[in-house]
């Protein structure tokens, strides 16, 4: 890993550096803020991650999100279980993701269109569905107790809070975040595992770069790249479930707003890569956090206006797929349905 | 050999996506426990069973006519313009700064510039992404996307710090000079004598659109640039063989999308709402996807698809309006019609190709 490389965790820690710095107690604040933000950024990106790398574009992360936190935000109200509901926002996006694989893996589609028409999808069922069901205009009831995920409080939270700089960061950053916040986090491991440790991570890597020679050695290339799509299927699906059950307290109209859109630009930033997306996605998720602490950023010399601050994650996707500060190659079969030779 | 004849691949697969898309629609409203043929009077009699109808109708198709064509363009490139929604959302500041900082006395002279302006600001939100995909290959549809975020950011800023009167709390512009008024096409019946659809937005922008159809019929088809840009669609290294420069056709063809979008802005910000609201285009830049999808790449084809779908918003309207289903069934019938002539492409065409073939063998046998 060259400096290059680290530059998106160098600029992240400085950031946070120099907040704290600034001013601790809202640095604390304002970080916790972020590490909540950044988790369904985080998940989505490497949902996006896994079904990218294997050729299937998806522009559907912020359809599939939306359709997982309203069924899981119904579920949960229904029976009272965040965990049921978890388990039904994972079916909402998975349904979401067989449709995609559908048009752009057996119909060899247009993968760009197919998400396009996902996001649609949801944005339109999920009102209509809610309306009919709850009768709120599109929202869900509100949660409570169990139908949500709650914080959780690691062992030695209390006990470590007075300790000076490490236990600020371990009771107010690391512990009393939900469960789903963990999951996230340490799925950026086990995706750099999977993805370069294990078979079926270098055959998943080949089928988005060379399709025709994972084919030639004999493996499947649609059933590659339908496990892909179901995974992120799966984590979208996760990443929807938190936003309705751990983040807020229920499903709202178009709730995901636009956060499938920014962890397509962090998966950019990232350059399709596990660890960069950690990074990247934490990086915006600051970005939101500073702008919702501070409305208009007052730096000294300009003040940053708010709207400012929700732009940068487009603008700074734009700057680095304009390739002036290390281009983002992108896999080199994504987006092309694979057609074997007949 | 085509496997098809001309008019099954022009007429038959839309139609049948569409009846895909309007029978999957009919289930999720059954599913909900409404009648489907009842939402079908309903929107049938409140988007055409009156002057008034027709007349909303129409204004929503003239937007979509601008959108439509505008990613039909781009698609002849091979490119994918999916910012319509900022470019148009751009048009709309340049029609706003036209019309608020020119003195200009009567609409006949306000139209031509407030068209140059929202063309000019459209084209160039499409600029920035079009020399990225020519000149660094950066993914049209990506830099587009944030570009649409990018601008509703922008222009958020513009109304709400800049361009916001004085006292007003309301993130819009002020109104525009009643001299620049356009006149509505119930006014214009009201000229000849006849009672036409009042107190309805459709007006003369509606003309202009017609114009647009045939204007870009002629630019794709009969012109040397639009084959510069359809041969450029159809097979870059050809293109290139016959001298043709893609860097250069690519940013025109993007130009000239983000113009299309852009001149929209005429219709919804000058004709319609008569100041700059936040968030005027409401989605009519994606809908132009499914407007060119649907009219398969083709001004009257989009002008057709445009009108359905211009029935389908004023309809869904009455629907939300007097029956208990939500005017979001149409972003769903949207996403389907989206769906099925865009992606699902093949699931409709593979099994006709094969009864068009069936058909033939069966008539050579016996011949």
């Amino acid at each position: 890993m060259n400096i290059r490389d680290s530059l998106i965790a160098i600029i992240v820690l400085a950031i946070c550096l120099i907040w704290a710095l600034a001013d601790g107690p809202a640095a604390q604040q304002g970080i916790g803020s972020a590490l909540r933000l950044m988790t369904p950024l985080l998940l989505a990106c490497l949902a996006g991650l896994y079904s990218e790398r294997a050729g299937i574009f998806d522009i559907g992360l912020e359809g599939k999100m939306l359709m997982a936190a309203f069924t899981s935000a119904s579920v949960a109200f229904l029976t009272g279980s965040a965990w049921l509901g978890l388990v039904a926002g994972i079916g909402g996006a998975l349904a979401l993701s067989l449709i995609h694989g559908l048009a752009s893996i057996t119909f060899k589609g247009n993968q760009l269109i197919s998400g396009v028409a996902i996001n649609f999808l949801a944005s339109g069922l999920t009102v209509l569905i809610g309306q009919n069901a709850f009768g709120l205009g599109g929202r869900t009831p509100a949660l409570s107790g169990a139908g949500r995920f709650n914080p959780i409080t690691l062992p030695g939270a209390d006990a470590v809070r007075d300790v000076p700089v490490l236990g600020p960061i371990y009771s107010g950053l690391i512990s009393g975040q939900t469960i789903l916040v963990y999951v996230a986090f340490a799925l950026v491991p086990i995706t750099w595992w999977v993805l370069y440790r294990t078979r079926f991570g270098l055959r998943l890597r080949a089928v988005g770069e060379n399709p025709a020679s994972v084919d030639t050695a004999g493996i499947s290339v649609t059933r590659l790249r339908y496990a892909a799509v179901a995974i992120c299927g799966v984590l979208t699906g996760i990443a929807g479930a938190y936003l309705a059950t751990g983040l807020s307290a229920g499903f709202v109209k178009e709730m995901t707003a636009g956060r499938g859109f920014i962890a397509l630009a962090a998966l950019i930033f990232a350059k399709w890569r596990p660890w960069q997306a950690l990074f990247a996605t934490f990086l915006f998720g600051l970005l939101e956090a500073i702008a919702n602490l501070y409305p208009n950023l007052d730096l000294g010399i300009v003040t940053v206006p708010s709207m400012f601050m929700n732009a940068l994650p487009y603008i700074l996707t734009v700057v680095i797929l304009a390739g002036f500060v290390g281009r983002a190659v992108p896999p080199r079969a994504g987006g092309e349905p694979y057609v074997k030779e007949r | 050999m085509d496997k098809m004849p001309k008019w099954a691949d022009v007429v038959l697969t839309p139609l049948i996506s569409l009846i895909l898309a309007m029978a999957i629609s009919a289930l999720v409203i059954l599913a909900i426990g409404e009648s489907p043929r009842e939402a079908l009077t309903t929107m049938v009699e409140g988007a055409l069973g009156s002057s008034y109808g027709w007349g909303f109708t129409l204004y929503y198709a003239t937007n979509f006519i601008f959108t439509g064509l505008a990613v039909m363009v781009a698609y002849h490139a091979a490119l994918f313009n999916i910012g319509g929604e900022g470019q148009a959302a751009m048009g709309g500041l340049g029609v706003a700064l036209v019309l608020l900082y020119l003195p200009l006395p009567h609409w006949g002279l306000a139209l031509p510039a407030a068209m140059v302006g929202a063309a000019a600001f459209g084209a160039a939100w499409a600029f920035i992404p079009a020399i990225l995909q020519a000149k660094r290959g950066s993914h049209i549809v990506i830099t587009t996307i944030m570009f649409n975020f990018i601008a509703a950011a922008a222009l958020n800023y513009v109304l709400v710090n800049l361009l916001r009167p004085v006292g007003s709390m309301d993130p819009a512009t002020a109104r525009f000079p009643e001299a620049t008024n356009l006149p509505t096409l119930s006014d214009i019946a009201a000229g000849f004598g006849m009672e036409w659809g009042r107190n309805t937005p459709v007006n003369v922008t509606f003309f202009i659109a017609l114009l647009a159809c045939l204007l870009v019929w002629v630019l794709v088809w009969r012109t040397r640039l639009g084959y510069q840009i359809r041969a450029l669609g159809k097979s870059e290294p050809g293109a290139v063989y016959a001298g043709i420069n893609p860097v250069r056709i690519t940013v025109i063809a993007m130009l000239i999308s983000g113009g299309l979008a852009g001149l929209m802005a005429i219709n919804n910000v000058m004709g319609e709402s008569e100041r700059l609201v936040l968030n005027a285009v409401e989605g009519a830049g994606f809908i132009g996807i499914a407007v060119a999808l649907m009219g398969r790449n083709h001004p009257l084809g989009i002008f057709l698809a445009a009108l359905l779908f211009g029935f389908l918003y004023q309809g869904g309207g009455e629907l939300a309006l007097w029956t208990s289903i939500p005017r979001e069934l149409i972003v769903v019938i949207q996403a389907l019609v989206i769906l099925f002539t865009g992606a699902l492409d093949n699931m409709v065409r593979m099994p006709l190709e094969r009864i068009f073939l069936a058909t033939r063998r069966s008539k050579g046998a016996a011949r």
